[in-house]
């Protein structure tokens, strides 16, 4: 008699493996902490050059992304991210690589098809639902009057 | 002439031979066990090519040529060549054999492709219809990730049930005559779908189609597990191999001791990255064109069911949301004829 979906779907989660989350979980704390880490390291510094808090921020973020995306294109970062996971992910030079990444990938499509078109083909849908969410707070900050 | 066995077996009467075999691979390949096996390899995942896909069509390209070499032939003497690979529209073969003036079958069942071909060119020769043919198929991880995944440069996580794309091409010669192994029947398979959803296991929505294939081709021929030195699957990994022995076992047949898997052979064990094993065309055709047909030929193999397995969807039927229907074709390799 033949199998069913259901009895085969209780035979592959007995069989197929689960990720570690404990383990996963400890790796993106200590990668993703590392990260947050040479961040808090760099906005120290700019400070101490004399900067402004704001312009030290934007300064952090900026070069964040210009070290991820100098790995991601040294082919490091996603070495890191195996370990790191949403360590590397969540931060963001997460976001730079996401867009370097595929940046590198399809230039063999052309600059216009292929790099500029898929550039975002990872980080598009988190610029549609980030900037949509931003725009519902702030409508609803505004209705509510909690500024 | 094929006489047909049951519903779903040819058994192929004049046995068509395997008159030589070739396989290439990448850098990952030659740092596996089967090596020694391989005809060619190349550190250079790119083979000195612009892109993955020409990469990709170059190894086809190169198996073929080296297996023709082996065999003393030039492309004018092969009537037909039963080729197939992964990407969209079947580029790797088209535009790697292009220069051939091979009459050309594309053929197209996902990683199942090479015993697919082997079936077709079999039944094609043992007809009557050609003497010389030609069977290949490719893969590479970099032209698969890109058109099924992501970016290689993107830092993502792989699931442990995830599979990783073999870089390489095996390709056959197969005549009319010759010393062997032959092809003596061929069990072209069913589509099954046991409802698996999750793309990053593949071995699980393929194992059904294995099971299926395997029990159409004992019903057929009578024969057991048994009769036969080895069962090797495509790339089912190390979990559609479980999930198969379970499903054989759910219909009262044990083939664990007589089973090895392709995807569970090319890589070392203990490879990370490879998670629950080997997959794509390239998987089962480079082992069965190095190591399992140099078994076959120093006589430590002698009849072997060799069944690839293929998972039938596209990034777009993943992202409706659809069930991955899988398929298994079967031939059975053997160092003697039909009498």
């Amino acid at each position: 008699m033949k199998m069913t979906a259901s009895e085969y779907d209780r035979l592959n989660k007995q069989v197929s493996p689960n990720s570690s989350v404990v383990k996963n979980c400890i790796f993106a704390f200590l990668i993703g902490g590392l990260i947050c880490t040479i961040g808090e390291f760099l906005t120290n510094s700019f400070l101490h050059m004399g900067m402004l808090q704001r312009e030290a921020a934007a300064l952090t973020s900026v070069s964040l992304i210009f070290i991820a995306a100098l790995l991601t294109g040294l082919n490091v970062y996603d070495n890191i991210a195996k370990f790191g996971g949403a360590g590397t992910l969540v931060p963001i030079t997460g976001f730079s690589n996401s867009i370097v990444a595929p940046a590198l990938e399809f230039k063999s499509e052309g600059f216009v098809l292929g790099l500029g078109a898929k550039m975002f083909i990872i980080a598009g849908p988190v610029l549609v639902y980030g900037i949509t969410s931003s725009v519902v707070y702030g409508v609803i900050a505004f209705l509510f009057k909690l500024y | 002439m094929p006489t047909r066995l049951g519903k779903y077996t040819l058994r192929l009467d004049n046995s068509p031979n395997i008159a030589s075999f070739a396989a290439v691979g990448g850098k990952k390949e030659g740092e596996g066990p089967l090596a020694d096996f391989f005809d060619i390899l190349c550190d250079d995942t790119s083979f000195g090519e612009q892109t993955w896909e020409k990469a990709e069509s170059r190894l086809q390209k190169d198996a073929v040529n080296k297996a023709l070499d082996k065999a003393g032939l030039s492309p004018s003497d092969i009537q037909y060549i039963f080729a197939g690979d992964l990407l969209n529209q079947c580029t790797s073969s088209t535009y790697g054999l292009r220069d051939m003036g091979i009459p050309f079958v594309g053929l197209y069942g996902a990683c199942s492709t090479m015993a697919e071909s082997l079936a077709v060119s079999g039944i094609f020769v043992d007809a009557g219809a050609a003497d010389k043919t030609v069977c290949v198929t490719s893969s590479h991880f970099c032209s698969a990730e890109r058109q099924f995944r992501f970016p290689l440069e993107y830092g993502g996580q792989r699931t442990p049930t995830s599979q990783w794309t073999v870089t390489a091409a095996g390709g056959l010669v197969m005549t009319k005559d010759g010393e062997g192994p032959y092809v003596r029947q061929a069990t072209i398979g069913t589509i099954e779908d046991l409802g698996i959803k999750d793309a990053n296991n593949m071995g699980a929505a393929m194992a059904p189609a294995a099971a299926a294939t395997l029990q159409h081709f004992f019903e057929d021929t009578g024969t057991t597990p048994e009769s036969f030195d080895l069962i090797v699957t495509g790339d089912l990994g190390q979990v559609g191999s479980e999930l198969l022995y379970d499903l054989m076992r759910h219909d009262g047949v044990e083939i664990q001791k007589r089973h090895t898997d392709c995807g569970l052979l090319i890589y070392p064990p203990d490879d990370k990255d490879v998670k629950a094993g080997a997959s794509g065309c390239g998987c089962s055709a480079s082992v069965l064109c190095s190591y399992l047909l140099n078994k076959m030929g120093n006589r430590e193999l002698n009849d072997i069911l060799f069944m690839a397995t293929g998972a039938l969807m596209s990034t777009t039927s993943v992202q409706q949301g659809e069930s991955i229907p899988g398929v298994a074709h079967l031939v059975h390799l053997s160092n003697t004829k039909w009498q």
